[in-house]
């Protein structure tokens, strides 16, 4: 206790910017993962308008077919693992603690390493852009051939993935540990809120599936340069079975992306429903089932590589049967705010929008499920309708809604309401202009990741790229609210949300203490 | 607190390990995916190329054969003179030629069937007569002939005769 309290007032501290880059400290580590995240969602969002900025019309204007296929490829990697995942380890970093009453994290030093590693990562793929030969162009699912073909920016992309890949162990490791022994007295497993359970089940995924893509990709760099064979089929090699390791890792992963939403929205919601979760244990138990599941569906990302029927019929019933869990959420979260005495604040419009987005994408999910209609739509603008109903509306609209509700706690002031809930009506009138259509589109037949298209997608298209720029437009919104909210904000009371009954709101200030929960609180 | 310090080093050794298992696991579903695909006999070598185009209950006889023109004394002969193949069946023979003069000269082989009516149904897929040949003083070429007998050859035609005559090509520029 000594130590740490000698600590805690400072003597020899950094200050400046030496503070951010020696930190060991779970909120200081959260608030860099943050801003990390946030500053990769625009450069990616960039990417993505220049993208829609050449699907405007039909034929090439703006860029070559060459720097599109980087567009997409580079859009894909810098989104999965430069904004989103990044975004959800620093929620993880600033609540976890604090909502099972530990001090900081387990291993603090592993800490202030997972997140240094992730600028290195992120300036080795943006910056293989001007390498010769361009970034990487085949996709951000790395698929061989193509990816065996190619210049140094694949060796790049190579190398920041497994950066990625050990920052992710990390963190994860750390994360487990965490929950594992560091909850405080009377706080048992299922007493804990729902956003660190499924914190533990995603930690847990990432230890299972990060090494996976760690080899794949080890693979695909010793196939370039080390002279072996696995996906080279000149050398008696397996393209296809790439695609096997890739999704089995791939499809884990879009829990990894997406758990951890459900966990904040299960505390945004109650909250501003001013009632207790509804089905909490079946919550918890619907989190395990889908990461479990998570394991045996991969394949629905190959239902064209020519699998034997059978392996076919099996992937598409276990697609289909994680649909039952995650809709078992779905309807516990409608429970929830059932004859709750509901308001309707910016983060639970961000959480309602969630609600209603994310199953959109479910239902096209299941849609894709269907093999004989996967078939059809495989790599067409449907798929990307779905994957950004269920990411952007998804994961994304988590991520918002959990700032805007934590924002409150962490600064110790409040945020614009008024500009919050601009924020969200923006995005959301904008983020649907610009992915409805994409159904239609897919259906249509619209090939995905092609520069030019045929005349009759042209009018679908302009609508797309307009709701683009004004979704991406809407986002700085949110910058200005989190400045404001830093620089000029309102004292936020520290239970700033009555209907909340965790422990940073029940038991910490806003903003908490650098040090919080020195001596850990007792549970009843 | 060591205790703690204790317990949270024991989880990590657990974790590390269970990482360093899947990053081997995945290496191991290398193999894993060949055998399934062995035993479920999905692989691609388990599925047997077959040409369903043949026809294995009828024999043709084909015999060649090899001329040259007045003009031309090259050496010219083929390396097999006979061959037994079903209609549909790929095959492909060679066939020798030598320029036994010291000055270069270019020939054409034209390829002629008995009985005649066969020709338009014997395929030549590839065959040195498709090109001019140009040899050197003493140059000796050894060159193929890859062709399909079709499967509705009449059925009354039991062998066909492939014959080749070279003849001197005057250069095509000075003409
Ligand atoms: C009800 C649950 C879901 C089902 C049944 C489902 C099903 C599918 C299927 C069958 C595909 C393959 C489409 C194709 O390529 O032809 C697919 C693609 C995809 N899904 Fe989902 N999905 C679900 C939820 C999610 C979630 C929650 C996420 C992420 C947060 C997600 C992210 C993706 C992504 C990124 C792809 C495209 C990958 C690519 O090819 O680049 N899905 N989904
Ligand atoms: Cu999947």
């Amino acid at each position: 206790m000594e130590a740490t309290h000698a600590q805690d007032h400072g003597h020899g501290h950094p200050t400046g910017l030496m503070r951010w880059i020696t930190t060991t400290n779970h909120k200081d580590i959260g608030t860099l993962y943050l801003w990390f995240a946030f500053i990769m969602l625009l450069a990616g969002g960039c990417l993505a308008l220049l993208i829609r900025a050449e699907l405007f019309q039909p034929g090439m204007q703006v860029v070559t077919p060459e720097f599109f296929n980087q567009l997409t490829t580079l859009h894909g990697l810098i989104m999965v693992f430069g904004a989103i995942m990044p975004a959800m380890v620093g929620f993880a970093n600033w609540q976890v603690p604090m909502m099972i009453g530990a001090p900081d994290m387990a291993f603090p030093r592993m800490n202030n390493w997972s997140f240094w590693l992730l600028p290195v990562a992120a300036i080795m793929l943006v910056s293989s852009f001007f390498v010769p030969g361009g970034a990487s162009a085949g996709g951000w699912t790395m698929y061989p051939p193509l990816f065996l073909q190619g210049g140094i920016s694949n060796d790049m992309t190579i190398f920041a993935v497994h950066i990625l890949g050990i920052s992710s162990i990390m963190g994860a490791i750390n994360i487990v540990t965490t929950i594992l022994n560091m909850r405080a007295p009377g706080m048992t497993m299922m007493k804990m809120p729902l956003f660190v359970w499924t914190w533990l089940i995603t930690a847990y995924l990432l230890i299972a599936v990060m090494p996976v893509l760690a080899g794949t990709v080890t693979m695909l760099l010793t196939d370039r340069h080390f002279g072996t064979n696995f996906f080279n089929a000149a050398g008696g090699g397996d393209p296809v079975m790439f695609q096997h390791i890739f999704w089995f890792f791939g499809h884990p992963e879009v829990y990894i992306m997406i758990l951890p939403a459900f966990g904040i929205v299960s505390q945004v919601i109650p909250a501003f429903a001013r009632k207790p979760l509804f089905g909490y244990a079946s919550m918890v138990y619907a989190t395990g089932s889908i990461a479990i599941l998570s394991f045996i569906v991969w394949a629905h990302h190959m239902f064209t590589t020519g699998m034997p029927t059978s392996a076919q019929l099996f992937f598409m019933y276990a697609t289909m049967l994680i649909a039952v869990p995650t809709g078992v959420k779905v309807f516990n979260w409608v429970a929830t705010m059932w004859r709750g005495s509901m308001t309707f604040e910016t983060p639970m419009l961000f959480a309602i929008g969630f609600v209603c987005l994310f199953t959109i994408g479910g239902f096209t999910g299941l849609v894709l499920a269907i093999t004989p209609v996967d078939i059809q739509l495989q790599d067409t603008y449907y798929v990307v309708a779905h994957f950004h109903y269920v990411l952007v509306s998804g994961s994304l609209y988590a991520i918002f809604a959990g700032v805007y509700f934590w924002l409150p706690k962490w600064t110790g002031r409040m945020y614009d309401e008024k500009l919050g809930k601009l924020h969200f009506w923006l995005s959301t009138i904008f983020f649907n202009i610009l992915f409805f259509p994409m159904h239609f589109l897919g259906l249509a037949g619209m090939p995905r990741r092609i520069p030019d298209y045929a005349l009759q997608f042209a009018d679908f298209n302009a609508l797309a790229t307009i709701g683009a720029f004004g979704f991406g437009l809407s986002q700085l919104i949110l910058l200005v609210v989190v400045l404001k909210c830093i620089k000029s904000g309102a004292k936020a009371a520290d239970h700033t949300w009555e209907g909340a009954d965790s422990l940073e709101w029940t038991h910490l200030s806003s903003p908490p203490p650098y040090h919080s929960f020195v001596t850990p609180p007792v549970v009843k | 607190m060591a205790d703690a310090q204790q317990q949270n080093s024991t989880v990590l050794k657990k974790l590390i390990i269970v990482t360093v298992l899947m990053f081997g696991f995945g290496f191991l579903l290398v193999p894993f995916y060949k055998k399934i695909c062995e035993v479920t006999g999905i692989s691609k070598d388990k599925i047997a190329v077959s040409n369903t185009q043949m026809d294995p209950a009828r024999w043709v006889s084909i015999e060649f054969d090899a001329n040259v023109g007045k003009n031309l004394p090259w050496k010219f002969e083929p390396l097999t003179a006979h061959l037994r193949v079903h209609p549909g069946e790929f095959k492909q023979v060679m066939y020798r030629v030598v320029n036994t003069t010291n000055r270069t000269m270019v020939g054409q082989a034209i390829p002629s069937y008995g009985p005649a009516r066969a020709g338009s149904f014997f395929q030549k897929i590839e065959c040195f007569c498709f090109t001019q040949q140009t040899l050197k003083p003493g140059e000796e070429k050894i060159m193929p002939v890859q062709f399909v007998v079709q499967n509705d050859l009449p059925k009354d035609v039991h062998t066909i005769t492939l014959s080749y005559t070279f003849y001197e090509q005057v250069k095509a520029d000075a003409s």
